[in-house]
């Protein structure tokens, strides 16, 4: 964890930022526990959409235009905020994609489809969204190779033990895992399993999803090859994210999607493909989002990295002791100084859905359901939980209207 | 918050009517929601016209719109024809469950409907109509 040296984050300052705080939900002010599916947006990036389309729209890349070059230029400008966001060694490293998802697909495409080989082992965790999952479980299949899985112990943290045990299967060629997970809240010794994975001849492909809005990111650092995040998790506009990967490899590799802007040169026989990463650009791009994500990444790196990750794990280390106070109640995960803002949690025998149901009449929103982890659901036992996640607008009365719900919740079904 | 989980709803969930097993059921079917992991298993039998239900019974766990729903469907269908049943409008069950359901929600007060459903085409030879058939895939109901 980095030394905070930054202020202490004002929470209930900021929700003022975000026009969605000022709506009642059944009458009730709205508090927002599911930042962990999606975040708010904060007028800065809203303004910043509206500005963009208002004045310097076009398609970028494309006309000799005035308008075509101003707006080519917010979008690299955004390209180049997000390779210092994550400390790229270049912003040509930074491709746009539509989300973590695809930056993910597009790995185990561009590189699984053409580098695995019959034999070869692709090594998942059990912690994984299905994003990170999936795409593996099918290249594998389609390739030949084979899946295995790095488990959990009963903290929800990741066993490295049995590192060694897998390495003697077979030759490792990709390591996938999140910095962050989703479902519990678990940091990932992301740095530890890139030197493995390196070890072994493998590529470490990183989700990034859930830790570039939470936490100061240095991809160097990590020493991972790939990182994947999503622009909506960290204030920014929907259907955009951004693939890092190191350039040797974003160069070697063949491209994903086909189309406009990715070539070089197109004959009838013949289409040469443009250099990275305009390669891996086919067609038209999320021009306003990309431009959008780029205010995102001003607002976060405004209000500031280290402060958000601060913030985050005191309000998860507050709602583990609050919720562990609710009769009943069971709480899965790590504790709170190994954990981001995430808290999942089961209540006796109620569904989550029920539980879920209670909240939102009390203008709680949280998430209840498998949280797109279905292996680690099967892991823990459990169809699904409830699960309450913060962001930098989360202030600790939430938590205590969370407790209170609960509280009411268990009233009503008992 | 009493729009919702209605008194006769938490009733139903924490008194379930019709609950249990049956030896040998003239029909039967279970299903389960992957989303949401509720769970149901219908049972039913037949009086010796081989139409009436005589008996309905379910066992399953889940959340309390999927249980309190199940649990209301075996009160309503007793004594009626299998025939009327198996071509029973959701309609009836909703207005009897009386809530405002998002689609999630409905998938969960729908899932004991289509179990006793599929339950009964099956017995009687019949095909599932059409309308029933995404759902009984989406529920997983065999």
């Amino acid at each position: 964890m980095a030394v905070t040296t930054q202020a202490k984050l004002d929470a209930q300052k900021l929700r003022a930022d975000f026009p969605i705080f000022e709506q009642k939900i059944h009458g009730k002010p709205l508090a927002y526990l599911d930042s962990a599916v999606s975040t708010h947006k904060p007028r800065q990036v809203l303004e910043k959409l509206q500005d963009f389309y208002e004045t310097s729209y076009a398609n970028v890349h494309r006309g000799v235009y005035t308008l075509s070059e101003r707006s080519t230029a917010e979008y690299e400008g955004a390209r180049q905020k997000l390779a210092q966001f994550v400390n790229a060694a270049s912003p040509r490293e930074i491709v746009f994609v539509r989300g973590a998802t695809e930056g993910l697909n597009l790995v185990a495409y561009a590189w699984g489809l053409v580098n695995l080989e019959p034999g070869d082992l692709v090594v998942v965790t059990e912690l994984e969204h299905h994003s990170n999952f999936v795409p593996w479980q099918y290249m594998a299949k389609r390739t030949g190779a084979t899946l295995r899985m790095i488990r959990l112990d009963d903290n929800g943290e990741l066993d490295l033990s049995e590192l060694d045990r897998i390495a003697g299967e077979g030759k490792v060629k990709v390591v996938a895992n999140n910095l962050v997970s989703n479902a519990l809240g678990t940091v990932n010794p992301i740095e530890k399993l890139s030197a493995w994975a390196h070890a072994q001849g493998a590529i470490m492909v990183v989700d990034g999803a859930q830790a570039a809005p939470h936490m100061a990111v240095d991809v160097q650092a990590l020493g991972c090859d790939f990182f994947a995040f999503s622009a909506h998790k960290m204030c920014g506009p929907t259907s955009v994210g951004a693939l890092w990967g190191r350039l040797e490899l974003l160069e070697e590799m063949e491209p994903f999607n086909l189309g406009g802007h990715m070539i070089r040169k197109v004959t009838f026989e013949e289409t040469t493909y443009g250099d990275v990463p305009a390669k891996f650009e086919a067609g038209t791009q999320p021009i306003a989002e990309a431009v959008g994500f780029g205010a995102a990444v001003d607002y976060v790196t405004e209000v500031g990295l280290e402060s958000i990750e601060q913030h985050e794990h005191d309000l998860a280390a507050y709602a583990l002791e609050q919720l562990g106070e609710v009769p009943g109640i069971k709480l899965y995960g790590p504790p709170p100084e190994r954990r981001a803002g995430i808290v999942s949690f089961n209540l006796g025998d109620l569904h989550p859905h029920d539980v879920a149901q209670v909240l939102d009449m009390e203008g709680v929103a949280i998430r209840a359901g498998h949280h797109c982890c279905q292996p680690l659901m099967q892991k823990l036992g459990v169809a699904a939980t409830n699960r309450a996640s913060f962001y930098l607008y989360t202030v600790p009365d939430e938590i205590d209207r969370l407790v209170g719900g609960l509280h009411k919740a268990q009233k009503i079904f008992s | 918050m009493s729009d919702f989980y209605r008194e006769v709803i938490l009733d139903h969930y924490k008194n379930p009517r019709g609950h249990g097993a049956m030896d040998s059921p003239d029909a039967t079917a279970e299903g389960l929601n992957p989303l949401c992991g509720d769970e149901v298993t219908i049972s039913v039998a037949l009086a010796d016209d081989g139409e009436t239900i005589d008996e309905v019974k379910f066992e399953g766990r889940g959340c309390a719109i999927s249980q309190a729903a199940t649990s209301m469907l075996t009160e309503m269908v007793k004594g009626r024809s299998a025939t009327d049943v198996a071509t029973l409008p959701k309609e009836e069950l909703l207005e009897e469950i009386g809530i405002p359901l998002t689609p999630i929600r409905l998938k969960c007060a729908l899932l004991g409907l289509g179990v006793l459903k599929v339950a009964l085409h099956r017995a009687k030879g019949t095909p599932l109509p059409e309308e029933w058939a995404g759902l009984a895939n989406e529920l997983e109901i065999s």
